[in-house]
């Protein structure tokens, strides 16, 4: 039994916002009740006063790298620094080596995750085998397996005809397609934004349409086949009209935003291969865009592409240097320094992009209530700190936000009733 | 007015008056270039690396030339980019190389910003000999030295940039330069060779940049006119017919009249005669390709001497040692001089007369 004293509840599920005492019985919330009315008979307490007491954070999207590239990270390692930014659920691509596109590779994937995961894992299946754009994967199996998902994310679905086809097989087993959308052709050889900073660095840049081009292709396939679609780290205005457009017309189309393309622009990127990911750095216009996006609603989740690589792949030229940054431990700090910190949206909004946001992306609910699962997030929303990238349980070093000052952190990460993280 | 940094990576972040000392310096080791004897004992007993990670021909002659006519020894390392994916680091290659004690790294490599990259990581100067499609300052510097020779000035002329300006490093490091010193860019190429940012970078920078798309229209009433290089195919992006860059952009004699009629003609090289130049212009009067050439040298001198002297104190103007060049006798007063503020291992070659000798 863990009692959380006195924190400030937020939670958008149902709509809570007071002070109250939060009792966790192993797996389950036993009970939500006024501060003080729960008697701590003993029972281990979590003083919250001054601090966020929020349902656990979801991290839609990122990349733990076993199997195949545990040099760049574990499941143990990455979700270490997952708790350590507050998430209690990672959702991880199925672009390791061998790719998780068969119910053996799920399975590996959670039974690792039983014996060293500090927080929950929940794999996205590959939607093609081997992710490579011809077959249809085992999805069926995989979801039987635990995947929650399916993705060929780090690329495109290859194909509309192969897209159409896995959107109507998902469609009938209920589980939604992630797509990182991409115009291959238009983005090959290109390591960042086209654009004045492209141009002025002699960089190769893929222009904004290369991705609003398939979110088109996407959402047309939708009104085809009544699939969930969900795109994974949108990061231009184009992209983000046309799911809006989508949304308005009753589609079931969801996107999520990362921190790093809501706070950094393409004007950013230096020689310096932290500035490197994709989708990459967009321009200011559609930094402006994400954040309207964020404050209006039409985005339905912050997800992290946490990408580890390790320093030796990532400390080379910019063009060789892999695709990829760290990203659980910075996600809450930027977002309270992008979106709340400067007014643009509430603090129920953060936690429900955090929260009740990617939860209804994957047809799953999220809130703090009796009975339900017993993942809090607690913050901090005045705590001064500097992120030191040096000091991450990951085994990466990938971050662009080495050594930034924020204010609010993560103060404790619960997942299953056990303090996971705290700070 | 010195220059500060401790290397040469860009032109773009230079002033106009550091641009104009490099000029300046270049200019006493242009008339070296034209003396029977040529070499110098300025930077005897050290160690140039040239490390040229892409193919390169007439850079990778030039700075070698440059630091042997100034009593430079070189290190040479060439490997195309692609072999190295094979086995060792760019990173590993270079701190090797480091370790064999260079007093500075002249590196050329396919991608942009790899010097710069180099850079961060080593403690002696890096020259950047071109990067990707970022910068190639040397070339920029020799291109402002040809132009100024010949115009007697490199202020507020009209520019005009023939070619795939995309894909060159020479174009942008032409633009940082000369935009400082308020030249007018034209831009003329294929469409697709021609990013609308420039304009852009220029109107941030106080530059005028504008894109022609009729070669007659971009050459009337320019001053010079450089002519880049066309390589029609290229990874990753779709071939152009050659045929077709002929017919609307070849600089021919005839379009050639549509400049002012005092105007120069320059090209980076290779030359591919018959593509974007017709051997008539580059063999005319108005062009002046082999004096880049030779300018190529004094440039890269100036630069070698600069940022290899930065740390010796009092890093006297070459001029003395030109006088020096006209007695072949002299040279060991001057290297017995420098020796005192070397280092130990030079004191001892100093010793040996012959090591002195040219």
């Amino acid at each position: 039994m863990l009692l959380v004293k006195n924190g400030r509840v937020l939670d958008p599920a149902t709509k809570t916002d007071e002070i109250l005492d939060v009792l966790l019985d192993g797996e389950r919330v036993a009970d939500v009740a006024a501060s003080g009315k729960i008697p701590a008979n003993g029972t281990e307490v979590f003083d919250a006063t001054g601090m966020i007491v929020a349902p656990g954070f979801i991290d839609i999207h990122a990349h733990l790298r076993e199997p195949g590239q545990e040099n760049s990270e574990t499941i143990e390692t990455g979700t270490r620094s997952a708790a350590r930014g507050g998430f209690t659920a990672v959702c991880c691509m199925p672009n390791t080596k061998p790719v998780n596109d068969n119910a053996s590779v799920t399975r590996f994937i959670l039974d690792r995750a039983k014996s060293s995961a500090s927080v929950r894992v929940w794999p996205i299946g590959a939607a093609s085998v081997g992710s490579k754009g011809e077959a249809i994967a085992e999805i069926a199996a995989m979801k039987q397996a635990g995947a929650v998902a399916v993705s060929d994310d780090g690329k495109p679905i290859a194909t509309a005809k192969l897209a159409r086809q896995v959107m109507d097989y998902c469609r009938s087993l209920d589980i939604p397609v992630i797509e990182h959308a991409e115009d291959v052709s238009l983005a090959a050889g290109a390591v960042m934004r086209e654009g004045v900073t492209s141009t002025r660095l002699g960089l190769a840049g893929m222009p904004a349409a290369a991705e609003s081009v398939c979110v088109a292709r996407d959402v047309q396939l939708v009104d085809l086949t009544g699939a969930r679609l969900h795109i994974a780290h949108l990061s231009t205005k184009g992209s983000l009209e046309q799911v809006r457009a989508a949304k308005h017309q009753g589609l079931r189309v969801t996107c999520e935003v990362t921190p790093h393309h809501f706070t950094l622009i393409d004007e950013d990127v230096q020689y310096d291969s932290r500035y490197k990911m994709n989708p990459p750095l967009a321009a200011r216009e559609d930094r402006e865009a994400l954040l309207a996006g964020l404050a209006e609603g039409t985005v339905d989740a912050i997800a992290t592409d946490h990408a580890p690589h390790e320093p030796a792949l990532k400390d080379v030229e910019f063009d060789r240097a892999p695709f990829g940054i760290l990203g659980f431990e910075t996600a809450l700090a930027l977002s309270l320094e992008q979106l709340v910190h400067t007014g643009r949206i509430s603090l129920m909004r953060l936690v429900e992009l955090f929260t009740t946001g990617p939860a209804r992306v994957l047809g799953i609910e999220r809130k703090l209530a009796k009975g339900q699962a017993a993942d809090v997030t607690i913050f901090s929303t005045e705590h001064s700190w500097t992120y030191s990238a040096g000091d991450s349980p990951s085994k990466s070093r990938n971050s662009p936000f080495d050594k930034r000052a924020f204010r609010g952190a993560p103060m404790a990460t619960i997942v299953a009733g056990r303090i996971v993280y705290k700070h | 007015m010195t220059y500060r940094s401790r290397d040469l990576l860009a032109l773009e972040p230079l002033t106009a008056d550091e641009l104009s000392f490099l000029l300046d310096q270049s200019k006493s080791f242009q008339e070296i270039q034209r003396h029977p004897l040529k070499k110098l004992a300025t930077l005897r007993g050290k160690t140039v690396a040239l490390a040229f990670f892409e193919n390169s021909t007439r850079t990778r002659i030039s700075f070698g030339t440059a630091a042997s006519r100034l009593g430079a020894d070189t290190m040479n390392l060439q490997a195309e980019a692609s072999s190295l994916k094979k086995g060792e680091s760019l990173l590993d290659t270079v701190h090797t190389l480091d370790a064999m004690k260079p007093d500075c790294l002249v590196m050329r490599h396919s991608a942009s910003g790899a010097p710069e990259f180099v850079a961060r990581h080593l403690e002696i100067p890096v020259i950047n000999a071109g990067d990707g499609t970022h910068e190639h300052p040397s070339q920029g510097l020799l291109d402002a030295l040809t132009i100024r020779d010949r115009k007697g000035t490199i202020r507020n002329l009209n520019i005009t940039i023939l070619g795939d300006i995309k894909h060159s490093r020479v174009a942008r490091s032409n633009i940082h330069l000369l935009g400082k010193f308020g030249c007018r860019f034209t831009l003329c190429g294929p469409a697709m060779w021609v990013p609308r940012e420039l304009e852009e970078i220029g109107a941030r920078a106080g530059t005028k940049i504008r894109r022609v798309f009729r070669i007659e229209e971009a050459l009337e009433d320019a001053d010079v006119v450089l002519a880049l290089r066309v390589q029609s195919e290229r990874l990753h992006e779709p071939a152009l017919s050659l045929a077709d860059y002929i017919l609307l952009y070849q600089l021919s004699a005839e379009r050639l009249k549509h400049a002012k009629a005092e105007a120069i003609v320059l090209h980076p090289g290779p030359l591919n005669r018959g593509v974007e130049i017709t051997p008539e212009v580059a063999d005319s009067a108005q062009s002046c390709i082999l004096e880049q050439v030779t300018n190529g040298i004094a440039v890269r001198m100036a630069l070698l001497f600069l940022l290899m002297t930065a740390g010796d104190g009092d890093a006297t103007h070459p001029s003395s040692e030109t006088k020096a060049a006209e007695r072949p006798q002299a040279p060991m007063n001057r290297r017995a001089t420098d020796a005192k503020s070397e280092s130990k291992s030079d004191v001892n070659e100093v010793k040996d007369p012959t090591h002195a000798a040219r």
